[in-house]
């Protein structure tokens, strides 16, 4: 059955009427059209739906949306500031760590909420922490390379 | 292709003087159906790109025909009619330059290097080039995107094309002023007069013109040695839109209205439909049904609703008995398919391979096998279908958005005039979207429904429903002399196929076959063809012939290699490597491998560690040596050669279909392993920067070395022999 469900996502607040188990990966998507956040498996192996959810990365394929409701969800939409990029997200163009970039999102967010917890990681800590996400075009060493680029950068400013 | 003379066997040529008929190395890219003229007239090209100057590049023999006409091709104004095949236009108008071409974007990164050639040649902002691409209407007919054919053709075309262009605006300068073209030049989006300070913005110099010129064949072309944009490494350039999240890809496309589509599939492959039952569906879920023959589907306001509907059939189906991946290479070898022409066996044989076997010093006998795959794309097939009347127009993710046209025109029972398919740049394909599957079903769905409707398939029916890359067995025999030459090689591919099914050694006698067999799953391409399963058999089965010849394997291939171009990789590959000075700590192994495929040439070598105790490999380290002619973008070709490296781990290692009742047992990422950060190796790539070749494609090739290399390394490191791919699935110590 629908209920209507009060969302913040990216710093707004969205009202949406939806059966509270829909995933919130459907309602992203196809209510509120913020489609950067991708399907890939739809359980949960592969990290192309990953936004935050006060801060924590969470696979938004198997996240009923009614578990998400009155928190801080992030998508990969809502990283850009005032026109200015993340430094993840900058990282990952000067890097080109995209082939057709369908993992982008997923990673960017993933990255994003790793580099919180571990501001200055080495190779194999990227490696761990990023172990959930697929990337099919093979740029792994580049997202390493963009991560690393990004948790400089972080602890420089 | 390379224009190597040397070269002992081009792949696109016939096989020479082979005892039956030619061996097609690309018989797994579907074929294509004869190019469709486009229907643009000059006046309807103005009416819809504004004024401006259009340069179109005319397919070939087209030109030459053009040519008997009364004015010159290439000349100012309103010349002969437009030729009817064309292969890509550009057009200067006065907001900018925009490209069409059939290519499309998957991932290759063409969007960039194709907008480097245009740049290069008409002296424009890279970053100003706008492209369209693969969308039926607007751009030129285009067989389809694969076979590592855009920077050979499409490349080379954009670039004349866009010279042109430039030689039209300095002409329309010098008109303007006139003054003798030989003093102006074009520079950065304007001409101007050598020496002065006077200049003209190209949108300014167009502004009220209609000109149309279509290229000559033998227009100047910057040579690789002067470019100044093409051969460096410009990013992507809609990068921002891929780290924003703002690219639409095919399954991010919406309507007003749209509804959501799923498809009942059958229980297992083959089976049809018996009956069907379709319930009263909740109104408020707006759902539509269709059944057409073995068809069934719905379409429903929400994706959630959709599949409430979907589960709600209840249909009967007859079940045919199919046979399991346990007996798939028995089953391949045991049913051949004997006919004639493009469909049969092909072989090619030179010497006497019978009698040069029996009397060679050593001979040596084995069987190798390929296992399905799947490409899995991370985006899975996604179209959305509108009908305006008898007008059909689908945004879908495909390699062949003018073979879908037909594929859906067909199905849909529409003239393709009425059918208008669009390639939004897509979450990859590898090979694995020539097709229009889900195109065919949005559209149905959408007829039926009244309505736009979305499909966007789950990873299990990709993994299901898709394509697989052809499983195989490969037979060689081979017979060395005392001095480690070769003597005799005969060799048979079963079904995998004949991409780079050619030894590049020298060999006096040879008899090698591709013999197409009955098979149990859906096949087609898959990046680099069957030239990775061939790789993969000659290039262990060269190791396992080193190694009875007690000579290096290096060393042992080079003996018996003259080609200049795959010499100078191995030599790149092995220095970089260390393969002469370094050896092997305990319980690891160096391994070697390398070939020719599609103008690109690859070396690739691995030092695999492995632990005794729990059979675990790690891949140590990869370096791969390659060289493709002329390097068009350095850092997006190390982009690709580490991908196809990336992904060719997989089904080296760990990559494979389960498959039983004509059911996939793995189709899904939790029980198909694909490769991950972990599993990736610190990967050396050397690039060899053949200025005077001309550029070839570099997506598919790069990934045929790592599997031999792999399995000679964990050869050297445990005396283990893997003859299947993938070689460890479940573990060294059960392989």
């Amino acid at each position: 059955m629908a209920n209507v469900i009060k969302l913040h996502v990216n710093g707004g607040v969205q009202v949406v009427s939806t059966d509270p188990r829909a995933s919130l990966l459907s309602v992203l998507r196809d209510q509120l059209d913020l489609t950067g956040t991708k399907y890939g498996c739809g359980e949960a192996q592969c990290g192309a739906c990953t936004v935050l959810i006060d801060g924590h990365p969470r696979r938004s394929c198997i996240t009923p949306v009614g578990t998400a409701a009155g928190r801080q969800i992030t998508t990969i939409e809502g990283l850009e500031q005032h026109g200015k990029l993340h430094p993840v997200q900058e990282a990952f163009l000067t890097e080109e760590a995209m082939q057709c970039a369908y993992c982008t999102s997923g990673m960017i967010m993933t990255a994003v909420a790793f580099l919180k917890s571990n501001p200055s990681p080495t190779e194999e800590e990227i490696a761990h922490a990023m172990e959930g996400n697929i990337c099919r075009c093979g740029t792994y060493p580049r997202i390493v390379a963009a991560i690393q680029r990004a948790s400089h950068q972080g602890t420089q400013s | 292709m390379t224009n190597d003379p040397s070269m002992p066997l081009a792949n696109d040529a016939p096989l020479g003087s082979g005892s039956e008929s030619a061996i097609e190395p690309e018989r797994y890219e579907f074929r294509a159906p004869a190019v469709h003229h486009f229907g643009l007239q000059r006046r309807d090209f103005f009416k819809f790109l504004g004024a401006g100057v259009l340069v179109v590049c005319a397919l070939k023999q087209v030109a030459a025909a053009q040519e008997s006409g009364a004015p010159p091709p290439g000349g100012l104004g309103f010349g002969p009619p437009l030729p009817k095949e064309i292969s890509a236009w550009l057009h200067v108008g006065e907001n900018g330059v925009t490209v069409y071409t059939g290519k499309v974007e998957i991932g290759q990164n063409i969007r960039t290097s194709l907008a480097q050639a245009v740049a290069e040649e008409l002296r424009y902002p890279v970053g100003k080039v706008e492209l369209t691409m693969g969308d039926t209407q607007l751009t030129p007919y285009d067989m389809g995107t694969f076979g590592s054919r855009t920077t050979p053709t499409m490349n080379l075309q954009l670039r004349k094309v866009a010279a042109a262009a430039r030689e039209q605006l300095i002409a329309l300068a010098a008109t303007k002023w006139n003054v003798d073209a030989q003093k102006l030049k074009a520079v950065n989006g304007r001409v101007e007069v050598a020496g002065t300070k006077r200049s003209i913005a190209y949108g300014e110099l167009v502004a009220a013109q209609q000109l149309t010129a279509v290229i000559p064949a033998d227009d100047p072309l910057i040579p690789p040695a002067q470019w100044t944009v093409e051969g460096k490494s410009i990013s992507k350039v809609d990068g921002r839109d891929f780290v924003t999240g703002k690219h639409r890809y095919p399954s991010d496309q919406t309507l007003p209205g749209m509804l959501y589509g799923k498809i009942l599939r059958p229980p297992s492959f083959g089976a049809t439909l018996v009956s069907i039952n379709a319930p009263s569906f909740d109104l408020a879920d707006n759902v539509t049904f269709v059944r057409d023959g073995d068809f069934a589907g719905v379409a429903a306001a929400t994706e959630a609703a959709a599949t409430r509907a979907l589960n709600a059939l209840q249909a009967k189906w007859n079940e045919q008995p199919q046979i399991s991946n346990s007996d798939l290479f028995a089953y391949l070898k045991g049913n051949s398919v004997d006919a004639k022409g493009f469909e049969g066996a092909q072989k090619y044989e030179t010497g006497s391979v019978d009698k040069d076997l029996a009397a060679a010093d050593r001979q040596l006998h084995q069987t190798y096998t390929v296992s399905y795959i799947q490409h899995a794309p991370l985006e899975p097939r996604a179209a959305l279908a509108q009908w305006s009347g008898n007008m059909l127009t689908v945004w879908t993710g495909t390699q062949r958005p003018f073979a879908v046209r037909t594929e859906v025109a067909q199905a849909t029972r529409v003239p393709e005039e009425q059918v208008r398919v669009l390639m939004p740049d897509m979450g990859a394909a590898y090979g694995g979207k020539h097709t229009g599957e889900c195109a065919v079903e949005a559209a149905r769905l959408a007829r039926a429904a009244n309505a736009p409707v979305k499909l966007v398939w789950t990873r299990e029916e990709e993994f299901t429903w898709a394509y697989f890359r052809p499983a195989g067995v490969i037979d060689v025999a081979g017979g060395i002399r005392n001095d480690g030459a070769l003597a005799a090689w005969d060799y048979t591919n079963y079904n995998s196929g004949a991409a780079g099914i050619r030894t590049f050694y020298e060999v006096p006698s040879q008899r090698i076959v591709f013999q197409p067999t009955r098979y149990p799953l859906r096949q087609g391409s898959y990046r680099a063809l069957a030239a990775t399963a061939n790789h993969f058999a000659r290039e262990s089965f060269m190791d396992e012939l080193a190694h009875a010849a007690n000579m290096d394997p290096l060393a042992f291939r080079l003996k018996n290699l003259k080609n200049d171009r795959l010499r100078a990789v191995f030599a790149a590959a092995a220095e970089k490597f260390g393969w002469n000075r370094a050896k092997p700590a305990p319980g690891h192994g160096f391994g070697i491998a390398g070939g020719f495929e599609k103008g690109g040439n690859v070396a690739t070598c691995v030092e695999a560690a492995v632990d005794r105790e729990s059979g675990f490999v790690k891949i140590a380290r990869v370096v791969v040596a390659f060289e493709c002619g002329a390097i068009v973008n350095p850092e997006n070709l190390k982009n690709q050669i580490v991908g196809a490296n990336i992904m060719g781990i997989g089904g080296a290692l760990f990559e494979k279909i389960n498959f039983a009742g004509g059911r996939i047992l793995n189709a899904q990422f939790s029980k198909y392993r694909v490769p991950r950060f972990s599993d990736v190796p610190p990967i050396d790539v050397v690039l060899l920067d053949r200025k005077d070749i001309p550029p070839a494609g570099a997506g598919e090739t790069p990934i045929v070395g790592l599997a031999p290399a792999i399995g000679n390394a964990i050869f050297q490191a445990t005396g283990k022999r893997l003859r299947s791919l993938p070689m460890i699935p479940n573990g060294l110590n059960s392989a």
